[in-house]
């Protein structure tokens, strides 16, 4: 018989949004603001590991199928071709650039190839987490 | 190519056909092929006679390595041409020799001769180079061949013991001889010898000189066996008998008396030079000849022979080098009788010598045994074998018509010419010389006796043999036969080496005698009437027939010499120190805890960083440019320094876990006060992290035994830690206060925006100005968390691991069991884990099914 917290499981329901919205705010904000895929990384972590406080770790893995291995490698090969990529501009490896565009809602928009590298160290940073974490509680005595 | 480096190599490439040869031509003893590699190069050496004779040289060279200076450069003159006839002839007798010696069908003889062939090849590339590097070369591979001949039954462990014997000390000279030739080299600017001899002033008071000499002393003198480093000579006797023939009394052991006459032009002259060779010499001959007449065993009689013979040939270098003190001039000329002796004494002393080693030998393989106690009466049974070895013995003792009487009056003309030297402040201990002489002759002449006497004479002790000795066959005696006729030859005739070897030799000895176009002059006279030398001669003879007649007698006296002062002891209980104290050193100081590492890295931290912070000039620990401090910056540090000392007196380590949090989100706070809020952010989050897996490790920790207490204190452990925290503070002020850069950080702060659009600077700095650092932070990242997974997950199953899980889990003890039992139940165990794996998955397997089916 398991025992289950429902103000826990209640509270867990609405923060985890909040904390996910904040987590990739926080990502998009790092150009300019205090943040970055690293923090983002982390929070986004924290919001996963509220909810495998709140239920339990099998039925976390059956609503997010993810392997938390492939993402943190999947992070560090987005990481890397990012700066492979200006390679073929035949500009230096990981050489960043940036320009405005003008989109229909938001105005004058600026798009930087850096935020993918950013991308990459967020999906890195979550995965590693993630499958410290995991494996770790997974580990039976 | 010239013909005399292809001759040189000869060997070597000779070598290198020798296994095939022994595999597929079965039928033929390897070693009829092999003997023509040594007579080829007779044959040559021979015909360069003439050439030599006329004061020509003969020189060759390649470019080995030539931007370091390094040629392969070869050259041919009277010294060289005497040791490459040396080395050649009696290596042909030897491998004739060997080729009855040793069984085609019982014995590895294709190794035999490779390791032959090779020592023949580095021994003539030791006394034909010019290059001092390429000398060296050769010099290290005769120690190796010759280690690898003394081991050549390496089945048997005093083999083995030799070989590691003679190799350690000979390579111990030739470590000392290679600094000495860098030494040479620093000296002159050149590896030549030529060159160096020709270039004498630079070398003479050089601050480097007397080094020079003394290491390339060492190198000469392990290499003959001199006195201290004589030791390895009578071990090395364990090789087959060919093996001590060659090398050890025909040419390895003249390697050093090569170097010393090769390089006598360079060091002649000086009173070092002339009180070390001859006086090392002088012991030595005394030393081996008394030795020698306490040994039993054939070989080893020999080789304290082969000791006491070359210490003579070293003593009348040394004593011929006082010539060169005088220079030019009639003077000279009356000291270089010693270089006469020296040289011709090394020819005689190869021929009879090798000569007796196979006389030994014949008889150790005729009747099984070398321990002349046992043997005795064999002169009627192996006549030719008799015959050879009275010559042989009789030479060695200086008897006419013998050739080594000659040398034998030579020697003595030589050391009582001494008495009336007046340099290198000799005065009365130039009388010694004679004496020590007179002493090692009578001696020399008693073991001489003893070894024809007791071998050969008196009762023939039929029950000790097993086999029934005779005569040896026709080809083993064939090279014994040889030498022991040059022994007569030499005796009767000696001016036929005067002309043609001994004249060239002593000019390359000494060629600063040699005014141009002169040649020195050497007759040999065999009657010379009645002189002092004559009645010592005498002397010799009748001491020596008394004491070789009484030597029952006396033989006792040697065995009260305690055995602690014989060298042999010191060398083998010096090895045993030797390995029983580093042995010592190491457990000492590598105890395997990590504690005493740490230790020691921390106090090589404070050691060194606190002298160079002394020894440096201009440091200041000034703290005029930091910033006005605020009240809650001084709040933050008093509580972040009240956390962290307490942490150390934390009793329980809950708390200890704790108080590091508190540490982490004070820097936190730190990190908000400076204005990092990235830093902080980050600091904040990875701080919640660590502790909570800082409690994870705390609530597994093992229950058998935890403790509760606090940190022992220790003296030494605060001692270290309040140095490295001084350390680190001084460096720290003096890195402040000391004059400084100006920062790049004015460049991001301005360009930030401008060259990557974006306004926080330190993601700017992270992704885009130095991307690649946290492309590779990122990398360390996954592989941490790879890391963390393959520890958990991947269990591979065995013995040892199913064991240790129980062991942990307490329900194995190894330790109150027998060794028995503990292996039964270490199986047991192991077994009772697979199945619990086994029923696991099986269980994980239907889990996962049935989560399926949900």
């Amino acid at each position: 018989m398991k025992f289950t917290d429902v103000f826990l499981q209640t509270a867990t329901k609405t923060l985890v949004f909040i904390i996910m919205t904040f987590s990739i705010y926080i990502l998009f904000a790092g150009h300019h603001n205090p943040g970055g895929g690293f923090i983002g990384g982390l929070i986004t972590a924290s919001a996963l590991v509220l909810l495998y406080i709140a239920f339990d770790l099998q039925s976390v893995r059956d609503i997010i199928p993810f392997n938390f291995n492939k993402l943190a490698a999947a992070g560090v090969i987005i990481s890397v071709l990012t700066g492979t990529a200006s390679l073929l501009f035949n500009v230096p490896f990981l050489s960043q650039t940036f320009t405005y565009v003008y989109l229909p809602l938001l105005g004058k928009t600026e798009l930087a190839s850096a935020v993918i590298f950013d991308l990459g160290v967020y999906m890195t940073v979550l995965g590693t987490t993630m499958t410290i974490i995991t494996s770790i509680s997974e580990d039976e005595k | 190519m010239s013909i005399l480096i292809a001759l040189i190599l000869l060997p070597f490439l000779f070598a290198a056909v020798v296994p095939p040869l022994y595999k597929y031509v079965r039928c033929i003893h390897t070693g009829w092929f092999v003997l023509a590699v040594p007579v080829v190069l007779f044959v040559y050496f021979l015909s360069c006679i003439p050439v030599i004779q006329g004061g020509e040289q003969l020189a060759a060279e390649i470019p080995w390595i030539p931007s370091r200076g390094i040629y392969f450069s070869v050259y041919l003159d009277g010294l060289g041409l005497l040791f490459a006839l040396l080395i050649s002839g009696i290596g042909a007798l030897v491998v004739l020799y060997s080729i009855y010696y040793l069984s085609k069908s019982k014995e590895a003889i294709g190794q035999f001769y490779v390791y032959l062939l090779i020592f023949m090849g580095a021994m003539l590339g030791v006394v034909l180079s010019d290059h001092l590097m390429v000398l060296y070369g050769f010099w290290e591979l005769t120690s190796i061949s010759s280690f690898l001949l003394i081991a050549f039954w390496h089945k048997r462990e005093r083999s083995r013991y030799g070989a590691k014997k003679s190799l350690m000390i000979t390579v111990l000279g030739g470590m000392a001889l290679l600094c000495g030739f860098i030494m040479l080299y620093i000296m002159t600017g050149t590896f030549s010898i030529r060159e160096i001899i020709a270039d004498l002033p630079s070398v003479n008071g050089h601050a480097l000189f007397l080094p020079a000499l003394l290491l390339v002393l060492l190198g000469a003198f392990t290499k003959s066996a001199q006195f201290p480093f004589h030791i390895w000579l009578p071990d090395a006797m364990e090789a087959p008998t060919p093996v001590s023939a060659y090398l050890h009394s025909a040419t390895m052991v003249k390697a050093g008396i090569y170097l010393v006459a090769r390089l006598s032009p360079v060091f002649a002259g000086q009173a070092e030079w002339f009180w070390l060779v001859s006086a090392f010499g002088m012991v030595t001959l005394l030393y081996g000849s008394l030795n020698a007449v306490k040994q039993t065993d054939l070989k080893a009689l020999l080789a304290f022979s082969t000791i006491s013979q070359l210490g003579l040939i070293m003593g009348l270098l040394g004593l011929g080098s006082a010539a060169a003190y005088y220079g030019i001039g009639g003077e000279s000329l009356l000291y270089t009788t010693a270089t006469t002796a020296a040289i011709f004494h090394l020819i005689n002393h190869a021929t009879f010598k090798g000569s007796l080693f196979m006389v030994a030998g014949i008889i150790d393989h005729e009747t099984g045994t070398r321990d002349i106690r046992k043997l005795g009466g064999l002169a009627a049974l192996m006549p030719v074998t008799f015959s050879i070895a009275a010559i042989g013995t009789l030479s060695m003792a200086g008897l006419p018509p013998f050739n080594g009487f000659l040398s034998k009056e030579m020697f003595f003309t030589a050391v009582l010419k001494t008495v009336h030297m007046d340099l290198f402040s000799l005065q009365t201990w130039g009388s010694l010389f004679p004496v020590i002489a007179w002493i090692a002759s009578v001696f020399t002449f008693i073991y001489s006796m003893l070894l024809l006497f007791k071998t050969f004479m008196g009762k023939f002790q039929k029950d000790q043999w097993d086999r029934k000795p005779h005569e040896a066959p026709i080809g083993m005696l064939i090279s014994p036969v040889v030498l022991a006729s040059l022994v007569l030859v030499f005796g009767l005739f000696p001016n036929l080496l005067a002309y043609s070897l001994i004249e060239p030799a002593m000019a390359s000895i000494m060629p600063e005698l040699l005014a141009p176009g002169e040649k020195f002059v050497v007759s040999i006279q065999f009657w010379h009437g009645w002189t002092t030398e004559l009645m010592m001669t005498f002397g010799v003879v009748a001491a020596g027939i008394g004491l070789a007649v009484s030597h029952k007698r006396w033989k006792g006296v040697y065995g009260r010499l305690p055995q602690v002062f014989s060298l042999n002891y010191l060398y083998d209980r010096g090895l045993g120190w030797l390995g029983l104290g580093s042995n010592r050193l190491t457990s000492g100081y590598m105890t395997g805890s990590i504690r005493s590492y740490l230790a020691y890295i921390f106090t090589f931290f404070i050691l060194l960083l606190g002298y160079v912070l002394l020894r440096t000039p201009g440091i200041q620990f000034s703290i005029n440019s930091t910033a006005p401090i605020a009240y809650y910056e001084i709040a933050l540090v008093i509580a972040l320094v009240l956390s962290t000392a307490a942490v150390p007196f934390a009793r329980s380590r809950l708390t200890a876990i704790i108080l590091t949090g508190t540490v982490g989100y004070l820097v936190t706070m730190f990190f908000i006060i400076f204005r990092a809020p990235d830093l902080a952010l980050t600091q904040m989050i990875v701080e919640t992290v660590s502790v909570s897996l800082f409690l994870l490790c705390f609530y597994h920790m093992p229950k058998l035994k935890k403790e509760l207490s606090k940190l022992r204190f220790r003296l030494s452990n605060a001692l270290i830690a309040a140095g490295v925290g001084l350390m680190v503070t001084l460096i720290a002020l003096g890195a402040g206060g000391s004059g400084k850069f100006a920062s790049i950080a004015d460049f991001f702060v301005e360009e930030s925006y401008k060259l990557a659009g974006g306004k926080n600077i330190v993601n700017v700095i992270l992704v885009d100005f130095r991307g690649f650092d946290t492309l590779l932070e990122i990398m360390v990242l996954g592989i941490a968390s790879l890391g963390i997974f393959t520890m958990i997950k991947l269990r591979l199953e065995g013995r040892d691991i199913g064991a240790r899980v129980l062991y942990n889990k307490g329900e194995l003890s190894l330790g109150a069991v027998n060794r028995d039992t503990a292996s039964q139940e270490v199986t047991e165990a192991h077994e009772a884990y697979e199945a619990a794996v086994r029923a696991k998955e099986a269980s994980m397997k239907g889990g996962q099914t049935g989560g399926q089916k949900q």
